[in-house]
């Protein structure tokens, strides 16, 4: 097999990586919102179980709760899923997984906008909706966004563990490669692309907080 | 009118915050709250937006009561009366001019303030509230780029453009040096004057509550213990204002 095979092979594994990132972006982000304020809540049971979920989620590793996502349903309540529930399964576990660390990067940065802040929106006459979108969120993106660049590019990275119920991303066909063909040049290739996805990511991520920081 | 009946304020564990106050307060006049630290000040002064609740007696501004609001009336009340802070309160990392047009906002339908879209009145407006106060050439500066005496600067900006009747100044000079302190007191001065908007203030500065207000009350221990002119303010009455802790300073 050649190299430019290999390279063909993975990038095709690639496209469902970044469809996987993407994916789990799009939902766990807004997700993560409302996880947060459901941990601020004044309500003690709307609090406690977001606490509870955000406990899981952080404590228990990702590939094991792929594999509850991926075979609960079955092992649980004995219902059968056909195979295409495989990408279902990793967009959920990926979603509700990130969305738990999401939330407490939100909570830390609403947390920290000091009281006054609240104070003179409460004396300008502004509703509790106008508050949050219009003086607090502004600044808490500003004050997050190194967080949640460190939790995106993670994120890159964890797309490899939907190797572990067999997802053809990219993880999946460099190990499959490298055994069929006994070579260390389909993982090397790999690494090389996760790095690029990531530098990408860094960049973007860079840019975006550069352009927030100033006059906005 | 700023009108006290008998206003009291006990906090839930039994502290009695406000005692029997009395008070009327016409439209236009500038007023100075002096007393020590925990005497009270603050939350007299709290009490007339309602950021803090009275428990007895009662409490109108223009004929309103202001214990009866709640909601979107109160929102609507306290467009009416401005707040200054002793810390400023700006969002520091955006410019002057966003700052003072922050003031727009609850006026404004949900789609613009979400975008934080202003149109060229509000603009226009925002603009002459800061030639207002002497810092128009700053408006496309980063608030936090500005000294203390020009954040609250642009606080009082901001509280301008809102149109207000009444400003409350809750400590606005304590973290200013004495020359910005006389500036930022002057611009206090002149708005009172030349737009006839009620100013109450609460101040540490004896000197400087005495040389611009025209009026000064007393408080010690949640009580009113002088209420007059400023110029009738002599070393008797500051002893018991300041239950004789205060030194030859006047």
């Amino acid at each position: 097999m050649s190299i430019s095979q290999i390279i063909l092979e993975l990038f095709e594994g690639l496209l469902v990586s970044v469809q996987i990132f993407a994916i789990t972006l799009l939902f766990s982000l807004p997700l993560g919102l409302v996880v947060a304020l459901g941990r601020m809540s004044k309500n003690s049971t709307v609090s406690g179980i977001t606490k509870v979920y955000i406990s899981i989620m952080r404590g228990t590793p990702l590939m094991l709760q792929l594999f509850v996502v991926y075979y609960g349903p079955y092992y649980l309540f004995n219902i059968k899923l056909n195979p295409t529930y495989r990408n279902m399964a990793v967009y959920i576990g990926f979603i509700i997984n990130y969305a738990a660390y999401f939330a407490e990067i939100y909570r830390s940065g609403i947390q920290s906008m000091p009281v006054g802040q609240y104070e003179a929106a409460d004396i300008l006459g502004y509703s509790k909706v106008q508050t949050f979108f219009s003086i607090i969120m502004p600044q808490v993106i500003k004050r997050i966004l190194p967080s949640v660049t460190n939790e995106v590019i993670t994120l890159v990275k964890d797309t490899s563990l939907a190797f572990s119920i067999s997802v053809m991303e990219m993880f999946t066909k460099a190990k499959a490669l490298s055994s069929s063909q006994t070579s260390m040049t389909p993982l090397i290739v790999a690494g090389v692309f996760y790095y690029v996805f990531n530098f990408i990511v860094a960049y973007m991520m860079e840019k975006a907080e550069k352009k927030l920081d100033y006059y906005k | 009118m700023i009108k006290f009946e008998d206003v009291g304020k006990r906090y839930p564990n039994g502290y009695e915050g406000l005692k029997h106050i009395n008070l009327e307060i016409g439209q236009g006049e500038f007023v100075a709250i002096i007393g020590l630290s925990g005497a009270g000040k603050s939350t007299l002064i709290r009490t007339i937006n309602r950021m803090h609740d009275v428990t007895s007696g009662s409490l109108t501004v223009d004929g309103t009561d202001v214990m009866s609001l709640s909601g979107k009336s109160l929102r609507r009340f306290r467009r009416k009366i401005g707040m200054i802070f002793q810390s400023f309160n700006l969002i520091t990392r955006t410019t002057v001019i966003k700052n003072v047009l922050t003031a727009f906002v609850p006026d404004m339908p949900w789609y613009r303030s979400l975008f934080g879209i202003y149109n060229e009145e509000e603009k226009m407006k925002a603009l002459e509230a800061l030639d207002k106060v002497g810092i128009l050439n700053k408006a496309f500066v980063r608030a936090d780029q500005l000294s203390g005496g020009q954040q609250q600067r642009v606080a009082l900006a901001r509280t301008l453009a809102q149109s207000p009747q009444i400003i409350l100044a809750d400590e606005p000079v304590a973290s200013l040096d004495p020359v910005t302190a006389k500036q930022v007191m002057n611009d206090f001065k002149r708005i009172n004057q030349d737009m006839n908007i009620s100013i109450l203030i609460n101040i540490h500065h004896v000197d400087l509550a005495l040389k611009y207000c025209t009026r000064v009350i007393g408080i010690s221990a949640g009580e009113i213990v002088y209420d007059g002119p400023s110029d009738k303010v002599d070393k008797a009455i500051l002893n018991q204002i300041y239950g004789g802790g205060q030194e030859e300073e006047v």
